[in-house]
């Protein structure tokens, strides 16, 4: 099985090799667009700021390849919101509140939601650290994950409850934990930072 | 809800776990892998790497140990020691650490925690802050280049003005570190970090002072910190991970329960 990690220039590749490869399954990381294109499955992680993200994608000519894929590729953190239409998220790490044009950063728009900052409601951000999740629908991703098994968050920004929304969690409110569309399925947590759980989920994907 | 967090901290000198008291007279522990290993079994929700020496030599952290721990554990961890820059953030998260800890680097350039934040997003920055309460002052006191006790010195910066800098400044995280506490297993120094956490906004982690359980539910409740950092009582086996949390969460803390 052709299993590629997509080297968007982010930081965290090589925590989610070791996870795929702790599984017993290959996999190789990759910025080109031919054997991207060519994968059974494919993972797109991500940490750090959208707009730097987005801004590496671009410059290694990846947007059309990843946008065309039919087989199934999962998100992680940053991976996820990179596959909505756009994300607030933008040059200043901590700016909250309204969003505006000017520091919205466009996506990849696989799944038609928006990143904006998570309404914390007074607590404090980042979300970092286990949280459980307060709802799970029946995606095969999702397959043995039950409402009130913890997950492993890092982020401020978030994509709200939608008809994409596969898991819920809830920090001040609640949003999206996990979404999907067609062969897309991205999560905000880190399953590869999240014990046996966010094993279990890696290795749902790969069976698919 | 969100779980409170108990974090391993490992100590690392030349590849190897180290424990001092008060940051002095270090012995080895063992080797970080195997260590690091039976934590992420254990139960720890997070770890920990200092590498103690690495911001008074003027050197960056050894980079092997990094990918073999990101190899083999799948909890978080967090590498600290003489991250100077975005290139050696850079390095130290391609290696698989999910956050960087800047200390004495931070206190000589405090823009460094406004690039990082800028170029990594927010939530990998942590800033580690060593505090020691000057009974002549009465001030808690920031000091750096703790890992070498010849060039460990005050600076000017008081800790409360330094908590409220680093969060303007893009820090995700504040690691404290109660100089006074460290090693010595009398509980966290709770009255500081009460003071610290009513003016911070962002993650609070508690560290020196944990010797027994119930160190870890003062902190809890009465600092409200989000996580409790300890080294020696974990290290030395006088407190077993799945143990404290069991007892956590009998006294209604919020704690993730290994199945």
């Amino acid at each position: 099985m052709n299993n590629i990690i997509i080297d968007t220039g982010c930081a965290n590749l090589f925590s989610v090799e070791s996870a795929v490869k702790r599984l017993g399954y290959p996999v190789t990381i990759s910025d080109d667009p031919k054997v991207i294109s060519q994968a059974d499955k494919v993972f797109l992680p991500g940490v750090g700021n959208a707009r730097h993200a987005m801004e590496n994608i671009r410059q290694k000519n990846l947007v059309t390849t990843i946008k065309a894929l039919k087989q199934p590729v999962l998100g992680f953190c940053l991976g996820m919101q990179l596959m909505a239409e756009s994300s607030t998220e933008g040059v200043k790490p901590s700016t909250e509140g309204a969003a505006s044009e000017a520091n919205q950063v466009n996506g990849l728009n696989v799944i038609p939601t928006r990143i904006s900052p998570l309404q914390a409601m007074g607590k404090r951000l980042p979300h970092m650290g286990w949280n459980t999740l307060t709802s799970v629908t029946d995606h095969p991703v999702f397959t043995g994950i039950n409402p009130g098994d913890y997950f492993y968050f890092v982020h401020s920004f978030a994509a709200p409850v939608s008809e994409f929304t596969v898991a819920s969690c809830e920090y001040g409110s609640t949003f999206s934990a996990a979404i999907a569309k067609d062969n897309f399925i991205g999560c905000q947590f880190h399953p590869e930072r999240s014990g046996a759980l966010g094993r279990k989920i890696i290795q749902n994907f790969l069976e698919l | 809800m969100l779980a409170k967090r108990i974090i391993p901290c490992l100590d690392v000198r030349d590849g190897k776990v180290v424990k001092g008291v008060q940051f002095r007279n270090h012995e080895i522990i063992g080797d970080i892998v195997p260590l690091a290993q039976a934590y992420a079994d254990a139960g720890a929700d997070e770890l920990v790497f200092y590498d103690i020496t690495a911001s008074s030599d003027a050197r960056v952290v050894d980079k092997s140990w990094v990918r073999r721990i990101a190899e083999v554990i799948d909890i978080p961890f967090c590498v600290a020691g003489g991250i100077k820059s975005e290139q050696d953030a850079q390095q130290i998260l391609k290696m698989g650490a999910d956050k960087i800890s800047i200390n004495s680097p931070a206190l000589q350039n405090p823009a460094l925690i406004t690039r990082l934040a800028d170029y990594f997003g927010q939530q990998c920055v942590v800033v580690g802050i060593d505090s020691f309460y000057d009974k002549s002052t009465g001030q808690y006191q920031v000091y750096q280049f703790t890992g070498d006790e010849k060039k460990t010195s005050a600076t000017n910066w008081t800790t409360l003005d330094w908590v409220k800098e680093v969060q303007a400044l893009g820090a995700g995280e504040i690691v404290l570190n109660c100089m006074n506490q460290d090693g010595v297993r009398q509980g966290y120094d709770l009255e500081q970090l009460t003071l610290v956490r009513d003016i911070c906004n962002i993650p609070l982690i508690a560290s020196g002072g944990a010797g027994r359980e119930e160190h870890f539910k003062d902190v809890f409740k009465q600092a409200d910190v989000d996580g409790a950092l300890a080294a020696s009582v974990f290290h030395k086996k006088m407190i077993e991970i799945n143990v404290l949390k069991q007892y956590l969460a009998e006294q209604q803390i919020e704690i993730r329960l290994c199945k």
